[in-house]
């Protein structure tokens, strides 16, 4: 995969020491304070070969299994190359189910490939046996892979460590909109501004982030291409223009305007011709979300006389009407429907808390993910295991991750800025 | 305590305005995180030097008295409850200076905008912004300034004037601000 390049605005008289400085305090740890009840056990052995690259590569890999909470590790004993058959026995008196080994040797280019072998232990059965030509700075974007590799193998579902994260910085007087790597390493800011910039939505296949931003004075939604660093207005009519959110074929951007009165819902062609209303209430109606088929579109409105989420037929046509969602409580917000399309994530007050809420969308269960008072802006990952959102921890704000069960709890911070509006990007394919 | 303009005005004619403008009682308090002070701070006006002042050393019309002190359209913010979009008694004829202004000067622009306290969601307190900065404009545009010069935009939780979690720096955040042209 190519780097990506991203549109910086340095800091005028800032040197480049001291850009280098903030760039490495500004990152996001990752740090794990949950996991899951049944961590399946699973060696990372050492891999042979290109020592530091090796060393390097294995440890990443470690690194994004135990983050997700649904692995144990376990010590293989020594190093394993891919082509040697792994010490089942050994193994299975130290507990775990599949080990991993591999083995990096130089390519003739200056490039290395990396052979990598999964098996199962108790079966004593290859699971795979993958290979990667990459180069040194591409490390860690291999480690990530190999990463997704095990876990897609060993869980059935496919891994998000190499997908990136989206989210907005804000220190005195600045806001950054980054992007990282799903562990917060790699951050780059693709905007920053003096002004605030809210509610970024990554494009359907990654090279996109619509967003709104306030430098003009007022609320105006961008649509920014991450490789050239070129944006243009999607939306940018008389009034506030905000909350945008992407089609499932990634043509069209649901947007809140406010040209013809209150917040009313709009869809756009993302170049920002075509403008239509899609719903029409005599209140607010705002934070669309598309459902992962196109056909629907949830939102929040006060219609109903508080902040309720319901969801619209966008096939339909401008009459089709409007289907209540939530009914507890008096201020449920920001619906997120899955990436499976089955539940829906929101933000639910209850006792003045506001609380990341997950609900069947077939059974209506709901169900409180967490513990904390002030979070806001919900994000599913691409496979649908975590949900990314802001909190705040001593009046800080951060971001944490929950998985969708509850049970898997992640702290995303920066030292000595204010963190949110976290956006998961899609699967890298 | 009043803003001195009002000796100025017809006192008459007020009051029809503010009978069109129409003056409900606040919304319910709909919050249960927290008791909402009725009289935010912000709305103490500096009387003193305004006492002292000739009612003839400043045109109430002139572009001049938009930053004059002893003009009420120095003022500039209209505070709101929470959860609420209506415009208090206490603004009205606040109001009524700066729809009478900007009908005395067709060609000045003006933004007004709305802000929200920063519970809850970002994209909803836009929204509620928004309603707030769209009460400031009808009650603008009844008062003589033409649709062509407002333009009502909100800023949501993003700009507070107050960054305390609690009430007293809530009720400051809850907020219109009236902006001219070359002031955006």
């Amino acid at each position: 995969m190519p780097a990506m390049k991203f549109h910086r605005l340095v800091l005028a008289g800032a040197t480049g020491l001291a850009l280098c400085s903030l760039a490495a305090h500004a990152q996001l740890t990752v740090e794990i304070t949950g996991a899951g009840a049944n961590r399946l056990p699973v060696a990372i052995a050492d891999f042979t070969g290109e020592r530091i690259v090796a060393q390097a590569l294995a440890s990443v890999v470690r690194a994004d299994l135990e983050r997700s909470g649904l692995f144990r590790l376990v010590d293989a004993g020594s190093p394993l190359a891919d082509n040697a058959t792994p010490p089942f026995e050994d193994l299975k008196t130290r507990g775990a189910d599949a080990v991993a080994g591999g083995n990096v040797s130089a390519a003739a280019d200056g490039r290395y490939e990396t052979r990598v072998r999964l098996s199962d232990v108790p079966k004593q059965a290859v699971l795979g046996n993958p290979a990667y030509l990459h180069t040194g700075a591409q490390l860690r974007a291999t480690a990530h892979r190999i990463a997704d590799f095990i876990y897609e193998k060993l869980t059935g579902e496919p891994g998000v460590f190499s997908t990136r994260i989206a989210y907005v910085v804000k220190s005195t007087g600045r806001y950054e909109l980054k992007i990282a790597d799903a562990d917060g390493s790699n951050d780059q800011a693709a905007l920053a501004s003096r002004e605030p910039i809210i509610s970024p939505a990554w494009s359907p296949d990654g090279g996109k982030l619509a967003y709104v931003s306030f430098e003009a004075k007022k609320p105006v939604v961008y649509v920014h291409d991450l490789a050239s660093g070129r944006r243009h207005v999607a939306a940018n009519f008389k009034g506030s223009n905000s909350a945008p959110a992407w089609s499932p074929d990634g043509k069209q951007l649901a947007v809140v305007l406010t040209k013809d009165g209150s917040s009313q819902l709009y869809i756009v062609n993302a170049d920002g011709s075509g403008v239509m209303r899609v719903a029409t209430s005599s209140g607010i109606d705002t934070e669309p979300r598309w459902s992962p088929d196109g056909q629907f579109v949830y939102f929040t409105s006060d219609r109903g006389g508080s902040p309720q989420i319901y969801r619209i037929a966008i096939s339909g046509g401008a009459a089709s009407p409007a289907e209540r969602v939530t009914f507890e409580g008096s201020y449920n917000v920001t619906p997120r429907p899955s990436p499976d399309g089955k539940s829906l994530a929101f933000i639910a007050r209850n006792n003045g808390r506001f609380q990341l809420a997950l609900m069947d969308l077939a059974t209506k269960q709901t169900q409180i993910l967490t513990d904390s008072a002030k979070d806001e802006s919900p994000s599913f990952a691409p496979n649908g295991r975590m949900i990314l959102y802001a909190t705040e921890i001593g009046g800080r704000g951060i971001l944490a991750a929950v998985s969708s069960d509850g049970r898997v709890k992640q702290k995303l911070s920066v030292q000595a800025a204010d963190v949110r509006e976290p956006a998961w990007g899609p699967l890298v394919r | 305590m009043r803003a001195p303009f009002i000796s100025l005005s017809s006192l008459a004619a007020l009051s029809v305005l503010l009978a069109a403008c129409g003056s409900q009682p606040p919304a319910p308090e709909q919050s249960p995180a927290g008791v909402e002070s009725r009289s935010p701070g912000a709305i103490k006006v500096d009387t003193a030097p305004i006492a002292q002042v000739q009612p003839e050393a400043f045109d109430p019309a002139s572009i001049a008295a938009l930053k004059d002190p002893r003009s009420p359209l120095s003022k500039r913010s209209i505070y709101f409850d929470y959860d609420s979009y209506v415009v208090k008694d206490e603004f009205q004829a606040l109001l009524v200076a700066h729809g009478k202004f900007l009908a005395a000067n067709p060609k000045m622009k003006m933004l007004i905008q709305g802000n929200a306290d920063e519970r809850g969601s970002r994209e909803y307190n836009l929204a509620l912004g928004q309603k707030r900065a769209d009460a400031v404009r009808k009650a603008l545009n009844l008062l003589g300034a033409k649709e062509t010069q407002l333009e009502a935009v909100s800023l949501g939780e993003e700009k507070p004037m107050c960054t305390e979690s609690g009430e007293e720096c809530w009720s400051k955040n809850r907020r219109g601000d009236m902006l001219y042209s070359g002031e955006f």
